[in-house]
């Protein structure tokens, strides 16, 4: 029996490898991708992004991402580890035991100045894992109504009206009764009202 | 809610078992039938003889290791090159040599453990051409070892032919599969295009700039094929590679099924379907503990926020609301049992006890585990166990009738401190060193964990990560690269080394004394040695990272 691991038997298996090696990335790599690329010409939309564009046909962002809000008239999505930068997403990747997540809280609360006695949705002072989480808890919405009434000066019921607008993007989840709301959607249907 | 989870782990039990048994059919036809021709003939006239050749496990690793040197090589010069080749529309520059080196050995070895953020250092070209194929190939290196691995304990003394095996897993099995998922996400609204990042200005009037890529080709392969390296740094939790409940359910289901599926392509090719069940079963004993025990420590609530006015729910640090509650932490207890290592929430961000799950899930790296690799993992403990009752009634174990002796057992003993050694002699390494000690992001108990984790996971070909670790050093990025290599081909080569022993001996007749490991009682064996043996020996630093964490982190 000759040994498997002569110099002919080397380079016999390597021109058999280099040879697939071409195959192997023309089917997996190219053909693979030019199949669901060709698939996904048939919803344009979501498959560049699920952007949303101003009138002007302007990219305003993406209905699948969360932007920076600040302003006190409009509603503020969770809090983002990479400042809501959708080119490099992040979490926070704190320990939920540490002190520095107990610092961080402690300046979250103090922007969102709950009234005495008011307790905060927890969703408002944890990092999403993305950096970039869409949605808020439907909670955590109604938590910053008088915020963005006062801010625009019209009732919390106008406010109201608006998030339960089946345009806001509030979603259930199925199966374990979850309300959410997606943020930008939510900000841009208020501005589009007040217009 | 629990309901909700137990039936994403019947859903795929259900699908795996005819899709193990297709596989079985897929890998091993007829070789006389349409298909059997069919695809030899072609592979022939491609490959040359070598690759339809009957091979000895020798023969059969050494086309293994030759075909994964030209796949690291092939990957290395286009990483290292990427800022030449086409498909780069955001400009990606050069990386640095110590990343491609641990980016080509993670891929490489299945482990996709990732020190960079994909939208931010990789050209669309890398993701598919360098990445993307790798998830193919890695994963149908695997499966191909465990169809070697069970020929060989069928009994013959030929294991088939590695590129045989693998061109037919990659394109009869993987590439359909990845086609039909990449489908069902893609309606799910993954993107899927070659256009560049696109700067979108806000409603506030600032700018934001939204990475995008072939996103849906790249996640249906990372989760089929127990890759789990991620198109974005923040991998399934991000919203472009995971948008929806829906989506989220989809990516469940396919992170288990090819690991399920291969223990039915077990059964059948040895022909041996009772053992299957048998080891299956006590694969998805430990895997309904970890979901729920992960579920369990993760609805309490995360300690920082006690003593503030803030509602009392399930700690959402690190975690996306869209999937629901309990989502991160079942997905924490899948990726890490069956070797895939995406993420839909950051494990750093885990309760310190619900972090316990996934690293005692990749210390034994055995509930389900990789494609393939995993059963041949298990395979060790089976030895293991089989050995310990033969010693105890006094008789010659045994093993598919064939005698166990001290040959199989110095093999099978070296392949299972290959993995204590190298996650317990690391970790030693980089806590008492700057190398670790200097890269944590949180302190004390919690730090060690992150270290710990990194480890863990690249030494179970894992990939997942406790992402606060600042990895990106050339410390870093050498020590888990060798660490991963070896990691992945000493445990395959090893077994099959076993196995074929076995196949050279002379069958023992079955007699009323010989001991069944087809029975419920055996597989309390199997179950027991993976855990006094595969877990216990992390006992200490289990004790000394996410233990200490938590009781230090009550006293707040």
């Amino acid at each position: 029996m000759t040994t498997i691991l002569s110099f002919r038997e080397l380079t016999r298996q390597c021109w058999v490898s280099l040879r697939l090696l071409p195959l192997t990335v023309l089917i997996c790599s190219l053909l693979y991708t030019l199949v669901i690329l060709m698939a996904a010409r048939v919803i344009p939309g979501s498959s560049s992004g699920s952007l949303v564009r101003a009138e002007n046909g302007e990219v305003i962002g993406s209905t699948l991402l969360a932007q920076q809000f600040t302003r006190p008239e409009y509603f503020w999505p969770r809090p983002s580890a990479v400042s809501w930068n959708a080119s490099g997403s992040g979490g926070s990747n704190l320990s939920p035991a540490s002190l520095v997540m107990r610092q961080r809280t402690e300046k979250l609360l103090a922007a969102l100045s709950p009234k005495k006695g008011e307790k905060v949705p927890a969703d408002l002072v944890t990092a999403s894992g993305s950096g970039l989480d869409p949605h808020i808890s439907i909670d955590a919405a109604i938590f910053q109504v008088p915020r963005v009434a006062r801010a625009r000066g019209i009732s919390c019921d106008q406010v109201m009206s608006v998030i339960n607008n089946p345009a806001s993007g509030t979603t259930t989840i199925p199966v374990l009764n979850e309300s959410l709301v997606n943020v930008l959607q939510l900000n841009r249907l208020l501005d589009r009202l007040q217009k | 809610m629990s309901q909700l989870y137990l039936l994403l782990l019947v859903v795929p039990l259900l699908l795996s078992w005819p899709l193990g048994l297709a596989m079985a059919r897929l890998i091993e036809p007829d070789e006389a039938s349409g298909y059997g021709l069919w695809t030899s003939g072609i592979f022939r006239k491609i490959g040359g003889a070598p690759v339809i050749e009957e091979q000895d496990w020798k023969r059969y690793l050494l086309s293994m290791m030759v075909f994964n040197v030209v796949m690291f090589a092939f990957v290395t010069i286009i990483l290292a090159l990427q800022q030449w080749l086409p498909l780069n529309p955001d400009a990606k520059g050069p990386l640095e040599a110590s990343l491609i080196f641990n980016t080509a050995a993670s891929f490489v070895t299945n482990t996709n453990l990732q020190h960079y953020s994909g939208e931010v250092s990789m050209s669309y070209f890398s993701q598919l051409f360098g990445l993307m194929w790798l998830q193919f190939v890695s994963a149908g290196t695997g499966i191909a070892c465990l169809a070697a691995l069970a020929r060989a304990l069928g009994g013959k003394q030929t294991v088939g032919n590695y590129y045989r095996d693998l061109l037919r897993i990659t394109f009869f099995i993987l590439l359909p599969l990845s086609l039909f998922v990449a489908l069902l996400l893609l309606a799910g609204g993954v993107p899927m295009t070659l256009d560049g990042a696109i700067v979108a200005h806000t409603l506030e009037g600032a700018t934001q700039t939204i990475a995008r890529g072939p996103v849906a080709a790249m996640v249906a392969i990372k989760q089929l094929g127990t890759n789990g390296g991620g198109f974005f740094g923040g991998n399934s939790a991000h919203p472009f590679e995971n948008p929806s409940f829906f989506t989220n359910i989809v990516e469940c289901v396919t992170l288990v099924l090819l690991p399920m599926a291969v223990v039915w392509m077990f059964g059948r090719i040895t022909g041996r379907m009772r053992d299957a069940v048998v080891i299956f079963s006590v694969m998805m004993a430990l895997l309904l503990l970890k979901s729920a025990a992960a579920i369990w420590f993760e609805s309490a609530p995360a300690a920082a926020l006690s003593g503030f006015p803030v509602d009392i729910t399930p700690n959402l640090e690190g975690k996306e609301l869209r999937f629901g509650s309990g989502a991160g932490a079942f997905w924490a207890a899948l990726t890490t049992a069956t070797s895939n290592g995406s993420v839909n929430c950051m494990h750093d961000s885990l309760n310190p006890l619900t972090g316990l799950v996934p690293l005692a899930g990749m210390w034994m790296n055995v509930v389900f585990g990789g494609v393939g690799v995993g059963l041949i993992n298990m395979f060790i403990f089976i030895v293991v166990g089989v050995f310990i009752c033969g010693m105890m009634v006094g008789r010659t174990p045994e093993y598919f009738g064939r005698k166990v002796e001290t040959r199989e057992m110095t093999l099978a003993l070296l392949a299972l401190l290959v993995h204590p050694a190298l996650i317990l002699g690391g970790t030693a390494l980089f806590a008492a060193t700057p190398a670790g000690a200097a890269t944590v992001l949180n302190n004390g108990a919690h730090g060690f964990t992150e270290i710990l984790y990194e480890f863990t996971s690249a030494a179970a070909n894992n990939g997942s990560g406790f992402e606060g670790l600042a990895d990106n050093t050339v410390p870093w990025n050498i020590a888990t690269g060798v660490v991963m290599l070896l990691g992945r081909y000493i445990p395959v080569i090893l077994p099959l080394a076993i196995a074929s022993s076995l196949a050279s001996k002379q069958p023992v007749p079955k007699t009323a004394g010989t001991l069944r490991t087809d029975t419920l009682l055996f597989g309390l064996i199997i179950l027991g040695s993976v855990v006094f043996i595969g877990a216990l020996l992390f006992l200490p630093v289990a004790v000394l990272g996410p233990v200490a964490d938590h009781l230090t982190a009550i006293n707040h």
